[in-house]
């Protein structure tokens, strides 16, 4: 039974480790590069640089619990995280590194479930693994698995997006239904259960932001609304651009056991965490052909148009769906459930 | 199973069309009137209002004013001392609700004991602090209970549940409250002039509408009971409108789908069984007679206050100097009017805990402000 589990031992750097690396993640990640098993990942990029494009750079470390939720896992989740990270700066993902965390107990088999999911995520992303590595912490000193990923990609010529390039008048989109990744894992960890069950958003959102350039949109802003939501996307923006923004709440996609879900909890679905949403900014005369773009591409069927930059004061006001008007701010601290 | 019907059972309360009719209708009553100030009892109503911006769809003579209905704010700061000194003691877990945490006693609060090492959980039901007694027997596992009328019932059950398995290790720091008497101290105080009362949606679920029938008999107050959705809270304040202009205070139900007269008899007899009414102190409003739920005699035994003796508070008693939090509770102060508010008090580095709970006024002010 033992055989079956990660043990300290598969840590050590001796042959456990070795047939680890081998057996599960060489054989199972398939890159070239990787099994090499050099010290570090040695990369012709003769093909990808031309005369004025740029590196991109990114790094996170993914630490869900749990371990594989509706929709994706945290093998998925930190290549999509990578990847829309990358894509957020209108960079092409091109390699990714992934050093793994386990604990001591994982079932060997879940983590191969979890490497699998990470190199279908990779291939159907077009990012390469071609690095990484693997360390065992005792019991009870990680929730089974962590993953620190970093990735690198380029930026074409000509491609400049950040909140300097926001403009008063921009049209503000996003490609689909708000918080379904944060309510799912919350639902999951709580324990509640749907008449209809919501799935994580997890997905590479590349593809996405590639059919924008592809169709020669002038795109000034993106950003990936991970952790705090779009509200959380829109608030900084604001205060980076130095412009104001205005969302209206019924143009915002939420899906109904969504919204059924938070209304329960309290929460406000503007600042729940998404795992496949970008929120793009871009002149408000190309809006209509952005949308239509989005909405022909599987990751962007739910797009919308839900709001619009405004001169003045660097804030976000919503404009309620009853045609009142309020700020919109940041919620401090964790999101908690409301107690009555 | 949750119903995945939000849409048509609460877009019809959030139509913009019944807002648009309700508005018309109150902008009418509300012509030529000198001005008319109506307190939202209920946290869960203020936070409604600032986050539907209700409060710019009123005409100006109309005036809400937040009232004491957060529990975690009315706690009185030596009670929250009290709650961090349980979490201090020796082989002690604190299981208390989300908001408490963070409340900042005179020495820290719950969030801060727990980085330093003390075992603070957080829960969402007082089942679930049962269960978490089951589970750690070698520990004595502290429910914090803060609430009202709406959490005692939840908090009986756990009780009444303890006692059925003998679980010696759960017991209940009742810091639990009757709402009437607090809406009756600041009626008696008669610090603000009131024109009427949004009564608690939630609370009178299980008391009943007919709770606060005091308000206008003895007060001249006239109180609707209202929900929480824009449509309830502006039917709310328009049939608060009606018993202005025609001087004829009453207790409007307003809220029909849920509250009935008499309440909720089950949920009664629950509270009934577990808890005595003593006089405790409520923070911004002191000492309010038979308004605190304390653990019935015959429940003494889970009584945390009983099993543990806790050591005498440590001289720095006492809430910030400038923190206005209590005039807040009592409606006699606007968040924004507070020196602190949003200077020295944020949600993320609270002064009182108004800037805590999320049914606390400074929070949906600072949150949910209007634009």
């Amino acid at each position: 039974m033992a055989a079956g589990l990660i043990r300290l031992a598969h840590g050590s750097g001796g042959l456990l480790t070795q047939e680890l690396v081998h057996s599960l993640f060489v054989r199972t990640l398939g890159d070239e590069e990787l099994s090499r098993l050099l010290d570090a990942a040695v990369l012709d990029h003769s093909s990808a640089l031309q005369a004025g494009s740029r590196l991109a750079m990114t790094t996170d470390a993914y630490v869900v619990d749990p371990l594989e939720f509706p929709g994706g896992d945290i093998g998925k989740l930190a290549v999509c995280g990578t990847v829309n990270d990358l894509a957020a700066t209108a960079a092409q993902p091109l390699w990714m590194s992934a050093a793994w965390i386990l604990e001591e107990g994982l079932e060997i088999e879940r983590l191969r479930r979890l490497v699998f999911s990470m190199k279908e995520a990779a291939a159907e992303a077009g990012i390469r693994l071609v690095t990484g590595d693997t360390k065992v912490v005792p019991h009870g000193l990680a929730g089974g698995a962590y993953i620190g990923a970093a990735g690198v990609g380029i930026i074409p010529p000509g491609r400049d997006v950040g909140p300097h390039r926001i403009q008063p008048g921009d049209a503000i989109l996003v490609n689909g239904t708000l918080g379904d990744h944060g309510m799912a894992i919350m639902l999951l960890r709580e324990g509640i259960s749907m008449d209809t069950p919501i799935e994580s958003d997890c997905a590479p959102l590349n593809g996405l932001v590639e059919a924008l350039f592809e169709v020669g949109i002038s795109v000034h802003c993106l950003r990936d609304a991970t952790r705090g939501g779009v509200g959380a996307v829109l608030c900084e923006l604001a205060l980076q651009s130095g412009l104001g923004m205005i969302v209206h709440e019924e143009a915002l996609p939420v899906r109904e056991a969504v919204a059924a879900a938070c209304e329960i909890l309290g929460l406000d679905p503007l600042f729940v965490a998404n795992e496949g949403k970008m929120v793009a900014f871009l002149p408000a005369s190309e809006a209509e052909r952005a949308l239509a773009v989005w909405r022909a591409h599987p990751y962007g069927r739910g797009a919308a148009l839900i709001g619009e930059v405004a001169p003045g004061k660097p804030i976000v006001r919503l404009r309620t769906t009853i045609g009142s008007e309020r700020q919109v701010r940041l919620p401090a601290g964790e999101l908690l459930p409301r107690i009555c | 199973m949750l119903g995945g019907e939000r849409g048509e059972v609460l877009g019809q309360y959030r139509s913009a069309e019944a807002c648009r009719g309700l508005v018309r209708s109150i902008e009418r009553l509300a012509d030529g009137l000198r001005t008319a100030r109506f307190m939202e009892f209920c946290g869960g109503h203020t936070h409604a209002i600032m986050r539907h911006g209700l409060r710019g769809l009123l005409p100006p003579n109309i005036e809400l004013l937040s009232g004491p209905g957060c529990p975690v704010c009315v706690t009185a700061q030596a009670d929250v001392d009290r709650a961090l000194a349980f979490a201090r003691l020796e082989g002690v877990t604190v299981a208390t609700f989300g908001d408490m945490v963070r409340v900042p006693g005179s020495g820290g609060s719950l969030q801060e004991a727990r980085a330093l090492g003390a075992d603070v959980r957080v829960v969402y039901s007082p089942l679930d602090a049962v269960a978490l007694a089951r589970s750690l027997r070698s520990r004595q596992v502290v429910f914090l209970a803060v609430g009202f009328e709406t959490t005692a019932p939840g908090v009986a059950a756990a009780l009444l549940q303890a006692r059925k398995e003998g679980l010696a290790n759960f017991s209940v720091f009742s810091l639990l409250k009757a709402t009437p008497p607090s809406m009756c101290a600041i009626a008696q105080a008669g610090e603000v002039r009131l024109d009427g009362v949004i009564g608690p949606g939630h609370v009178s679920t299980v008391i009943g509408a007919k709770a606060w029938e005091f308000l206008p008999r003895d007060y001249g107050i006239g109180c609707a009971v209202a929900g929480f959705e824009p449509t309830d809270i502006l039917l709310g304040v328009l049939e608060l409108l009606r018993m202005v202009r025609r001087r004829e205070p009453a207790v409007a139900n307003c809220y029909p789908r849920s509250v009935r007269e008499g309440g909720n008899a089950i949920a009664q007899q629950l509270i009934a069984a577990a808890f005595q009414l003593v006089d405790v102190e409520w923070r911004g409003l002191g000492f309010i007679p038979a308004s605190g739920l304390k653990l019935a005699p015959d429940l003494a035994e889970f009584d945390a206050e009983h099993r543990f003796a806790l050591p005498k508070a440590t001289g720095e008693q006492g809430a910030h100097t400038a923190c206005r939090c209590g005039e807040v509770l009592r409606g006699v102060l606007e968040p924004p009017a507070c020196p602190l508010f949003a200077n020295a008090c944020t949600p993320e580095r609270p002064v009182g805990p108004c800037m805590v709970s999320s049914e606390g006024a400074c929070a949906a002010y600072y949150e949910l402000g209007a634009a």
